[in-house]
């Protein structure tokens, strides 16, 4: 019901290869060299090998008792991705990436980062690697989230801030576009989120649905059923796809993606692309964007770097249209909410991106009863972000 | 039935010379600029005018279209009165407009209407960077039985299997990229590039004239051996930016530019 495939690389009518022709030979390459990988078993070896040794794989599905008890409606899961070696989800798709990378006989690693995390965890797989490894970041994030900067510095990669448009996540996307036609013979491009032309977000929603798998063998086990709902946070939409991707055709289990609301959505500045609904082409891909009445793709505004997005993966737009997910969104106070609350009552500091999904299913466990379930995918943790987060609270925890 | 672009290129060529398309950022320091622009380019003999249009993201392109199109967009440019100015002026221009512009806004701007308001302001081409092959289907349906040829690139990475299948599809003239890489990218241009325009030249019966980092006389002169013609950007563009003519006029010149010059 889910995967069409009326048009190569298509989800219904999202989705696609807008891409310079200088980029068609290596997207072919790369979509015949990943259907070889994917069938290959000492690849899928290779690759559970490092999940697990490396990453530290398979990662707990943890009943958050505390906040279940708080909220007082369903039981909450966390898919603890954010146990994962360098923090968060990303390094799912890093890693994968980098192996095929190597397969297809590359030297060369580029990538774009927004938060930082997709950058760390590229930057740590080409340490692992020994790949040349080239990571664009906005100007605006680099100041943001200068530690992770240093981080991939000291993993060896070379940061290259971007300055051009509004200096964040689409930009430095626009940058490593660039870098990639210009050195496309011997580069691979490690695209982050489950975004960019067709073969990509088939490629990260593959590398990424090891969420979800994990996620739905460890409900059936604790709870010998499937939760009925499933929260996780939209900026491209990687940990999503993943953690969704498993329980799609579960007709029973309600899925909801959560987008940064920004300063509001009635304010025009946030980054919920579903909230506005408008089709448009960027980075590769058809999908929902936003953008002004002209058509020039809109700054996305959102507290976190990893939601300032201004599309949404075309798999995503799919499965809005269809009404198989829902997508709601939270504001930047509803975001620091959630990462206040988790902090102090689980003992667990989430990433910004996760906070909005975590205020999203605060507000959903209210209209839920104590025999359902709930599970969130706890995407990232929240390290990188606690100087910013002071900064937001004006240093104050309490008021 | 041959499109107007295509017989225009092939008129030239019959004379025994090579094609030249200057790109122009429509709204860089105004339209009422654009408009004076694309006179001025009429009167220097140019074989076609690519107008740019303006974009928040042009991947495809290097700093100096990049910042005009920055400079475009704050002049508070954009398709619908580009359309109307091109409008304006079809009177009095008879060489060939080709839109030079990425897909987001024509897909905003809707595109059955895009084509009729293209139509209307007699466009004759049309180049959309991040439009391959694959997506052409798009726009394509809309564009049967109008006189805009849809411009279609081939590029270094381009196998010869593919080239031809490019071709089969393409209107007006095949756009060969010399580098990989964006617009504006001055390179040594190697003998496999002249190398690689020979062959495209040999796989099509269209025009074939190259593009991208072709920045003064000589190169444009040396590109355009063997093929049909060229099409120079960001020399023009910043040249125009800075209102130097010589430099802009010397890619006219009847005779060619002594080397040493």
């Amino acid at each position: 019901m889910v995967t069409t495939t009326e048009k190569k690389g298509r989800f219904g009518k999202f989705g696609g290869q807008f891409v310079p022709e200088t980029l068609m030979t290596a997207l072919n390459e790369l979509e015949q060299a990943y259907e070889e990988a994917r069938q290959d078993p000492s690849f899928q070896e290779e690759l559970q090998d490092y999940l697990h040794n490396y990453v530290g794989r398979e990662n707990p599905l943890y009943f958050a008792k505390r906040l279940s008890e708080h909220l007082g409606g369903p039981k909450i899961y966390f898919k603890r991705e954010d146990l994962n070696h360098t923090g968060a989800h990303k390094i799912n798709n890093a890693l994968g990436q980098v192996l095929l990378a190597k397969r297809m006989g590359k030297k060369k690693v580029v990538a774009e980062t927004g938060a930082g995390q997709h950058g760390v965890a590229t930057a740590t797989v080409c340490a692992l690697f020994d790949m040349e490894c080239v990571i664009f970041m906005g100007r605006e994030d680099v100041k943001r989230q200068e530690l992770n900067v240093f981080r991939m510095e000291l993993l060896g990669a070379t940061v290259q801030p971007v300055d051009s448009g509004s200096a964040t996540l689409k930009d430095a996307c626009n940058e490593a576009m660039r870098y990639w036609v210009t050195n496309v013979e011997d580069t691979h491009y490690i695209l982050g989120s489950a975004l960019g032309p067709h073969p990509f977000p088939t490629i990260v929603r593959d590398f990424q649905r090891i969420i979800g798998d994990e996620t739905r063998r460890q409900i059936l086990e604790k709870e010998q059923r499937l939760p009925d709902a499933v929260v996780a946070c939209v900026g491209g939409g990687s940990n999503a796809i993943g953690m969704f991707t498993p329980f799609v055709e579960d007709e029973n289990v309600r899925l909801y993606g959560v987008e940064a609301a920004g300063h509001g959505i009635a304010t025009g500045e946030h980054a919920a692309a579903f909230a506005d609904l408008k089709e448009g082409v960027l980075h590769g891909s058809y999908m929902y964007l936003l953008q002004d009445d002209h058509g020039m793709v809109q700054e996305a505004i959102s507290i976190s770097a990893g939601l300032d997005y201004p599309g949404v993966g075309p798999e995503h737009c799919y499965l809005h249209d269809i009404g198989r997910v829902e997508y709601k969104s939270a504001t930047d106070e509803d975001a620091l909410e959630g990462f206040k609350l988790l902090s102090k009552i689980e003992g667990i500091i989430p990433a910004l991106e996760t906070s909005h999904a975590i205020s999203f299913a605060s507000k959903l466990a209210k209209e839920m009863t104590k025999n359902e379930i709930m599970v969130i995918c706890l995407s990232g943790r929240g390290d990188k972000d606690v100087a910013q987060v002071r900064d937001a609270l004006g240093g104050r925890v309490h008021d | 039935m041959t499109k107007t672009l295509q017989q225009v290129i092939e008129q030239k060529n019959e004379q025994g010379e090579k094609a030249f398309i200057p790109y122009i950022m429509a709204g860089d320091e105004g339209l009422t600029h654009t408009k004076e622009t694309i006179r001025y380019l009429q009167q220097l003999g140019a074989t076609a005018i690519e107008v740019g249009i303006p974009f928040s993201d042009p991947v495809a392109d290097g700093p100096v279209i990049e910042k005009a199109g920055l400079r475009a967009l704050a002049e508070g440019t954009n398709l619908r009165t580009i359309l109307a100015m091109l409008e304006e002026i079809k009177e009095d221009v008879q060489t060939p407009v080709i839109l030079m512009t990425y897909l987001n806004p024509l897909v905003h701007f809707g595109l059955q209407d895009f084509v009729k308001a293209a139509t209307k302001a007699k466009v004759k081409g049309l180049i959309i960077p991040d439009m391959p092959l694959e997506e052409c289907d798009i726009i394509q349906p809309f564009l049967e039985g109008t006189d805009i040829a849809l411009v279609q690139l081939v590029s270094l990475t381009s196998s010869k299997a593919r080239i031809q299948e490019i071709a089969e599809a393409a209107e007006g003239f095949i756009y060969a990229v010399t580098v990989n890489g964006t617009t504006g990218e001055q390179r040594d241009f190697q003998d496999h590039v002249m190398q690689h325009l020979k062959e495209i030249k040999s796989l099509v019966s269209l025009p074939v004239l190259a593009g991208f980092g072709i920045s003064n006389r000589q190169t444009a002169e040396k590109m355009s051996e063997g093929i049909d013609g060229v099409i120079v950007g960001s020399a023009i563009v910043d040249a125009l930016h800075r209102k130097d003519y010589d430099t802009i006029e010397q890619f006219f010149q009847k005779e060619p530019v002594e080397t040493n010059s």
